[in-house]
């Protein structure tokens, strides 16, 4: 039972969670001063421009953004793939003195998560960071809590959560594969 | 003197005298007593049995490198004679390109003396064509003659100067001995590494065309031509080289020619990955090259077989490539590697192969052997053309190690190897 | 291990799978470059020594550039190549530097073959930065990376090599890797300066530079070594400017736009001049910008991928 697929937001969860996302980083920062936006390469970047989306409509102001590509900031380069993709790390703005909005589809370890503030910091001072997720699947090996949680889920180790995003994924859902909820 | 030797139920090839049988020999105080048809031996004789394997006059090979005196830390006359014998060889004849060059009788003298000391196989001297090997003075033909020499060779390098060249092959009718020449045109191969072709353009290697050596080829016959001298070609590696030695023998120059052991066996292909045992002056050139010259070989057009025994110390290969020093050690693979790619795909018969591994090379060097024949000297090889080896560089007798055929199978191993009627080795033995 | 294994020798012998993945990743490391801190923490703790047997500024500040910018630990070691015959042979030197535990080696040496020779026998990292007139396969990847940047894909591509074929180590680096990216390949250049059996390597051949023109979408215009009219390769360096230099008169004769490369350094004046080399055609700086993107990817993509001891050809007696 526990091993089959299970979708744990679909395309309208998902919606609704973005949105109640966005406003809580909104409230957060106190409105839209100083915000920028970064998305995690791949889905994180996906997620991001749905946050930006959602606080051009409320707001009526498109609020920066970047992408960030942690590959090279990783702490297991014994474990590089045959072919290891490094995606662009784009930050269009100085981040000094600004509130960056770091965007992930899943936390888990939480190691992605600090090779994300390692780079950040070669980029510059912000204000502040803060930590936005759609999924938190628990299992933390680092220190690293979220500020603005979408869901979440208890997965055991060994299982999977996958985010479905219609950009890349031509799909628009969360499922959790093969862990389920501790008992 | 060792106790008369009966060796039974061989098939004794020995194409001196045209035979081909399965029969016995006797040798007595060093020298063939009796040959063909049941031999009962003399009290005392040792018998050994010899069936299924061949009964041979000693190969001779008449051009290897012993490397004594100067680097006896590669090679030594003994342990170079030893190797020959190992490999089947009851004589070879050793190149003066030596530390200092053997130019003169004392070091000619002391060259067969230590092949003598050694007293594996026998070790002929040759003596330097010029003076240090310098392509300036010519060295004393007769002195060096009367210490021993069989030959005469500036090998390792040509003589460039023609006039040299030609007075040589005028001076050396005196004594009776070939001219032997290293065929290469310095100016043309310089700085090349290996066969100039698609694969020196590939591994970034300057390349030596195959004209270097045919150039100096056709000089050499030339010469041969206007002086009635008698030129030896060593080592020849191209089908251009062949062509011209067939014209030169049509001419009637008195030209004779010789052919290494890996040049009928290998192409430049074996050149691939830097290996520095396949590295060799003249260099490993291509296929349409080794089937002429196995052609060569087989319509007489070339001689005789050669190893080119070439030591060299693991230290002085193992490194990057055009550094590395040409040559590898042959002695103790030759006798494989001519029944693996000669016999074995039927290029020579039996008769030929013995042929061009001793008959001619005693011929055309004027040495005693190369023949069965009754009171002649005892040197045999006893060999098993169809015994099946793997080459294991480690078990050589040689000190050097460096050869291109390293865990490769082989056809064909010397089993007894008999000088003046002693066996100097035995397979196993 | 990724896909390129322990060491990167040359680019003969690899795929375009392989050489698309190492550009691939080279793409987004330029960015690296443009930062104010122009650094990430990838190769922290690596030690690379850049084992250097011939005088090269550009190749070594390029690798330098590459394995700070990845934050390895670097050494330079400028070897005299003579050293060797004065007794310490190549294989003695790369143990003794591996003693001290080192992980990559990148080796520039005159001897066609050093580099290989040097990683069948060490088990760090070997990258070949120039092996005699062999390859020197960085080059040839930021060139490809140069020429994709411009023709996006390289297949069908004309790109002619224009000089001293016979003895660039960059010649035969481009004429492999444009090859296994499906470009056509031509080399242009007197025929003293040509290999003997070039054609055998599936390159056209061009005697005269307004030929090859006419045909390419790029030109990669060798250096003209000067020593080789002393050694008689070719009569004078006047003369080869006439009849082989990339000239703008002759550019401007050509029917498309070409691309033109040079590995650098250049004899302006010789195999081309300036009004080319700094013209609207000329991609040489981006060439030199792509070279640190290049290595770092190489470094990347090496990094980690170790030989076991088992593996690595262990020279001595045997």
């Amino acid at each position: 039972m526990s091993n089959a697929p299970s979708v744990v937001l679909n395309a309208r969860a998902v919606a609704r969670t973005i949105s109640r996302m966005a406003d809580e980083i909104l409230e957060l920062n106190d409105g839209t001063d100083r915000l920028v936006l970064v998305g995690i390469q791949r889905r994180g970047v996906q997620i991001a421009e749905r946050l930006a989306e959602v606080i051009r409509e409320r707001e009526g102001v498109e609020i920066a953004r970047g992408a960030l590509d942690i590959t090279l900031y990783r702490d297991d380069l014994q474990t590089v793939g045959p072919r290891p993709v490094v995606g662009k790390t784009v930050l269009p703005v100085p981040l000094d003195g600004k509130v960056v909005v770091i965007v992930d589809d899943v936390l888990y370890t939480g190691r992605t998560i600090r090779a994300a503030l390692d780079e950040l910091a070669d980029f510059g001072r912000p204000a502040r960071i803060m930590l936005a997720v759609l999924v938190d699947r628990g299992g933390r090996e680092l220190p690293i809590q979220p500020d603005v949680v979408g869901k979440q889920v208890e997965v055991r180790k060994g299982g999977r959560v996958d985010v479905f995003v219609p950009a890349l994924d031509g799909r628009d859902e969360v499922v959790v594969l093969g862990g389920g909820a501790d008992a | 003197m060792s106790a008369p030797l009966v060796l039974t139920g061989g098939r004794i090839v020995d194409p001196s005298q045209g035979m081909d049988a399965i029969g016995d020999l006797l040798i007595v105080d060093g020298r063939i007593a009796s040959v063909g048809g049941r031999i009962t031996g003399p009290d005392g004789a040792r018998i050994i049995d010899c069936s299924g394997t061949v009964v041979a006059p000693g190969l001779i090979d008449v051009h290897v490198h012993l490397r004594e005196p100067g680097r006896e830390d590669v090679e030594t006359v003994a342990t170079g004679a030893h190797s020959a014998a190992a490999g089947g060889f009851t004589a070879v004849a050793a190149m003066p390109n030596t530390k200092p060059v053997t130019d003169n009788q004392a070091t000619v003298g002391f060259v067969k003396r230590q092949g003598e000391a050694a007293g594996f196989a026998r070790v002929y001297p040759y003596g330097a064509i010029s003076v240090g090997q310098m392509g300036e003075t010519l060295a004393e033909f007769g002195e060096m003659v009367a210490a021993g020499a069989v030959a005469v060779s500036d090998d390792g390098k040509p003589v460039e100067n023609s006039h040299l060249m030609r007075t040589a092959l005028e001076y050396a009718q005196t004594f009776g001995i070939p001219v032997v020449e290293h065929c290469e045109v310095m100016s043309l191969a310089h700085g090349g590494s290996m066969h100039e072709g698609v694969i020196s353009a590939r591994l970034g290697l300057k390349g030596i065309p195959g004209e270097a050596e045919e150039i100096d080829v056709i000089r050499c016959i030339l010469l041969a031509k206007l002086t009635g001298g008698h030129i030896h070609l060593c080592h020849l590696s191209t089908k251009g080289s062949v062509d011209l030695v067939r014209w030169g023998k049509d001419q009637g120059v008195n030209v004779t020619a010789e052919v290494c052991s890996h040049h009928i066996s290998l192409t430049h292909e074996a050149v691939e990955g830097y290996n520095t045992n396949a590295k060799m002056n003249p260099p490993l050139r291509t296929q349409r090259d080794v089937e002429a010259l196995q052609q060569g070989l087989k319509d007489g057009t070339i001689d005789l077989l050669v190893t080119d025994h070439a030591p060299h110390h693991y230290d002085e290969k193992e490194r990057e490539f055009a550094d590395a020093p040409n040559g590898i050690v042959g002695l103790e693979t030759a006798l494989g590697v001519n029944v693996t790619w000669l016999l074995e795909p039927g290029i020579l018969t039996l008769s030929q192969l013995v042929d061009r591994m001793t008959c001619l090379p005693a011929k055309v060097f004027h040495l005693p052997g190369g023949t069965l024949a009754k009171g002649s000297i005892g040197d045999v090889t006893v060999f098993d053309p169809s015994r099946e080896w793997t080459v294991d560089p480690a078990r050589f007798k040689s000190k050097g190690r460096n050869t291109p055929y390293g865990g490769r199978k082989l056809r064909g191993q010397a089993v007894r190897t008999i000088v003046g009627g002693r066996i100097v080795y035995e397979l196993n033995g | 291990m990724t896909i390129l294994g322990k060491d990167l020798i040359g680019l003969a012998g690899l795929t375009r799978e392989q050489i698309t993945a190492i550009l691939d990743v080279a793409e987004p490391l330029k960015e690296i470059s443009e930062r104010a801190i122009k650094k990430v923490p990838t190769l922290r703790g690596m030690t690379v020594v850049n084992l250097f047997f011939e005088a090269s500024t550009r190749t070594r500040i390029s690798f330098e550039f590459a394995e700070k910018r990845m934050s390895a630990d670097t050494v330079n070691v400028a070897a005299a190549a003579s050293s060797v015959s004065k007794g310490e042979t190549l294989v003695d030197t790369a143990r003794n530097l591996e003693a001290m535990r080192i992980d990559m080696v990148v080796v520039r040496h005159p001897g066609s073959g050093a580099a290989r020779f040097l990683a069948e026998r060490i088990e760090s990292n070997v990258i070949n930065a120039g092996d005699g007139t062999h390859e020197h396969p960085t080059q040839g990847l930021l060139d490809l990376l140069t020429l994709r940047d411009r023709l996006g894909s390289l297949e069908g591509k004309r790109i002619c090599i224009v000089g001293d074929v016979l003895h660039s180590r960059v010649a035969r680096s481009n004429i492999w890797g444009l090859q296994a990216m499906g470009a056509e390949v031509a080399v242009c250049g007197p025929r003293s300066l040509l290999p003997n059996a070039i054609r055998e390597m599936g390159v056209q051949v061009f005697d005269r530079v307004e030929a090859a023109i006419e045909w390419a979408d790029a030109l990669n215009v060798l250096r003209l070594q000067l020593e080789r009219m002393q050694l008689g390769y070719i009569p004078s360096l006047r003369e080869y400017n006439r009849v082989f230099g990339v000239t703008r008169a002759r550019l401007e004769r050509a029917p498309r736009d070409l691309l033109i490369l040079h590995p650098g350094p250049m004899n302006r004046g010789v195999e081309i001049d300036s009004d080319v080399a700094d013209g609207p055609h000329s991609v040489i700086l981006h060439q030199v910008t792509n070279g640190v993107a290049v290595r770092m990817a190489v470094l990347y993509l090496l990094a980690g991928n170790k030989a076991s001891l088992a593996d690595v050809a262990k020279g001595g007696p045997a």
